[in-house]
């Protein structure tokens, strides 16, 4: 099976890596600018497309046919079934948009941009450790997961919080990608279907806010404090 | 015989799952999370007296820390079991529930102690996150199971700050596996690692520590990420605020403390002993602070839950076999004591309808029975003799002292002690001054077993371990084990 399989050489290799790293975090990036929640969700989905190519590229690199399907399960997931899933939640809910965001866009890229430094700072260990085109990518991913939780921090609708939460999930599947080939596989099966039912939780639990306080504008969730 | 016995814990509490499942909550059915917390407790048991085992491939493996911390789990769950059935009949008469939502308490509340068991017996680190996440997916639908606005809130806020932590420590792992992957051992297995970390690069080991302790530290409910912690406790139905709060919280720090045998191995004791005194220091500070105006009884337990953790992450940061046994005795006290405060708080706001302290006046005048449940269990937690808090804070304190740390356990207690005082003035307020005119307070037959059977136990612990000595040192050993 093996012997048969296309040889991607190093010359294709680094720059396909690097396509899908950079289309990684641009997508995150974008999640920062745009307002209108349907295409946060897109912009998730594409993500997920990028993360998925990533993980076949490396999966063809190393020969690897367990790489392959794992990528492609994963793009299944992530560039499927959960934007399916937020996009079901968005149509129920009808209010399309953000509110107007606690940090303003030109604030949150320079926050970005302070991000990514850090993450670059953060990384250098894991770089040291086994300085291959792959892990050079580490702080990209790291970058990510750093601008996830402040989507997640700085958002006030739900569904912005669940991407913001979905980023930082993209962001560590990326890392253990590019570390390593991923976690053994039992694991991977395990992290996908706690993040799948996390994300229904989270679907759930917006319908009863609906419900209950009329909107999903977390400025709302102020019932319980000291 | 091991392989039924590892496979029991698990099993029990899903069939109990599957029966509530099928049948809905009935006056049969009500009883079957008991029964099987019985059975999880019996196997527990056998899993102490037959030693180690391993199962399903290698997936799931005891040994005396998994058994010990399943007699915990078992414990509280027979003890949160045994009250379900009345609470749940009470709240039904009040209109706070209806048949869904009691056959969904009863299908969740069994696969939440599944789960808790799963993670106790996982034979890695990958599987152990697995479960600790079930956890939250799980008992996110309990903390929100009143619908009501502040219900949702509560399970709003747990999942999203959850979620978060259990995700740092998911990066934490990825890193943790990086390094064995460079060492040519592409595992995530306790064993294996351990018998390996002494070559893993202590850089990348760092941060993945450091992600490890505050991802797994969320979800024990320690500063700084505790937020969710007096919500969600407040909010989710009082037998489950006992589970979550007795065993849930030390089954998250359970994942502290096996990977504390593998940092210690890679980067010498200093570097998580830091970690954990600083996290230990800022939840008792955290505690003291919100505690001296607390207006609320449920949430006054619940932040009590965050001193207990901090307590428990001090004598883990102390470390060896001295200080580690004490760790799990306070484990086991804690989940006594609180699951008693927690059922007989749940008791007391469907009988006066509000949770707010200055609601609640002259208790023992009106309810002498939930009145000294509620007084001994707060006096179990507060770390009086004969409770077996006493003896583990002692051994905590002894243990700090020798091991010259006094400077972090001077601060520390002083700490403890302002938090006991706010806990006694609150007391104070509920239990004595004049009955009010409402009258008394009738209690259900079971759950004042539970009661008194959960006080008694952490009394008889608190005088002598007996046949648990051997399984306690046993378990702080593999804790404490440096190879």
């Amino acid at each position: 099976m093996t012997e048969t399989m296309f040889t991607l050489p190093p010359s294709l290799y680094v720059p396909l890596l690097d396509l899908a790293c950079g289309a990684f975090l641009l997508t995150g990036m974008m999640v920062l600018w745009r307002r209108d929640l349907a295409a946060i969700v897109r912009l998730f989905a594409l993500q997920g497309i990028a993360l998925a190519a990533l993980i076949v590229v490396l999966g063809v690199y190393e020969q690897d046919v367990e790489l392959v399907a794992v990528g492609l399960g994963v793009g299944a997931l992530r560039a499927g079934l959960l934007p399916y899933l937020m996009r079901r939640a968005l149509i129920a809910g009808g209010a399309g948009r953000e509110v107007r965001p606690v940090v303003n866009v030109a604030t949150s890229l320079l926050v970005a941009a302070v991000l990514a430094m850090l993450a670059y700072a953060v990384a250098q260990p894991l770089i040291r450790l086994s300085p291959t085109p792959a892990t050079q990518a580490v702080p990209i991913a790291l970058t990510v997961l750093l601008v996830g939780f402040f989507v997640l921090v700085t958002r006030r609708r739900a569904l912005s919080q669940v991407v913001g939460f979905l980023l930082m999930d993209n962001a560590i599947t990326m890392t253990a990608f590019l570390t390593t080939s991923g976690v053994p596989l039992v694991v991977e099966l395990g992290i996908s279907m706690d993040v799948l039912l996390a994300v229904l939780v989270f679907q759930v639990l917006t319908t009863r806010m609906r419900a209950a306080f009329g909107g999903t504008d977390l400025d709302e969730l102020r019932e319980l404090h000291d | 015989m091991s392989t039924l016995l590892i496979l029991a814990p698990v099993g029990f509490p899903l069939l109990a799952a599957g029966g509530c499942a099928v049948f809905g909550w009935n006056r049969v059915t009500a009883w079957l999370g008991a029964a099987a917390a019985a059975g999880l407790l019996a196997a527990a048991i056998g899993l102490a007296v037959t030693g180690p085992g391993a199962a399903l491939w290698g997936l799931l493996r005891a040994d005396a820390l998994s058994a010990y911390m399943l007699i915990v789990i078992g414990v509280v769950a027979l003890l949160a079991m045994s009250a379900s059935p009345a609470y749940l009949a009470a709240e039904l008469a009040a209109g706070h529930t209806w048949p869904r939502a009691m056959r969904r308490y009863g299908v969740l509340t069994q696969a939440f102690v599944a789960a808790m068991a799963l993670a106790v017996l996982s034979s890695s680190l990958g599987m152990l996150w697995v479960a600790v996440e079930a956890t939250t997916i799980v008992t996110a639908f309990l903390v929100g199971h009143r619908h009501t606005r502040e219900a949702t809130e509560a399970a709003w806020k747990y999942v999203v700050i959850c979620s978060v932590g259990i995700a740092l420590a998911l990066l934490g792992i990825v890193l943790v596996h990086y390094a064995a992957a460079h060492v040519g051992v592409a595992s995530l297995d306790w064993t294996t690692l351990s018998q390996h970390a002494g070559r893993l690069d202590p850089g990348v080991m760092r941060i993945a520590v450091v992600l490890l302790v505050l991802g797994f530290g969320t979800k024990a409910g320690l500063a700084p990420l505790h937020a969710w912690l007096p919500d969600a406790h407040s909010q989710a139905p009082a037998p489950v605020s006992a589970l979550m709060s007795g065993v849930l919280l030390s089954v998250a720090f359970y994942a502290i403390l096996r990977v504390k045998v593998i940092a210690d191995a890679a980067l010498g004791t200093g570097f998580t002993r830091l970690l954990l005194v600083i996290v230990a220091l800022a939840s008792l500070v955290v505690t003291a602070l919100l505690l001296l105006a607390q207006r609320d009884y449920k949430r006054l337990l619940a932040y009590s839950s965050i001193e207990h953790m901090g307590l428990i992450a001090l004598g883990t940061a102390i470390g060896g076999t001295l200080a580690l046994a004490a760790v799990l005795l306070h484990i086991l006290g804690h989940g006594l004591g609180k699951s008693v405060l927690f059922l007989s708080a749940g008791h007391l706001h469907q009988a006066v309808g509000s949770s707010r302290i200055h609601a609640v006046r002259g208790l023992a005048a009106r309810a002498p029975l939930l009145a000294g449940a509620f007084a001994l269990g707060l006096l179990a937690l507060l770390g009086l003799p004969p409770f077996s808090l006493f003896a583990s804070e002692l051994g905590i304190a002894r243990a700090g002292f020798s091991a010259g740390l006094g400077w972090v356990i001077a601060p520390a207690f002083v700490l403890v002690l302002v938090i006991a005082a706010a806990l006694g003035r609150h007391a104070r307020d509920m239990l004595l001054g004049p009955a009010s005119p409402a009258g008394a307070i009738p209690m259900p037959r079971s759950v004042a077993a539970a009661l008194i059977a959960g006080l008694a136990a952490c009394a008889v612990l608190g005088v002598t371990a007996g046949p648990l000595n051997t399984l306690l040192r046993t378990a702080a050993a593999i804790a404490g084990a440096l190879p």
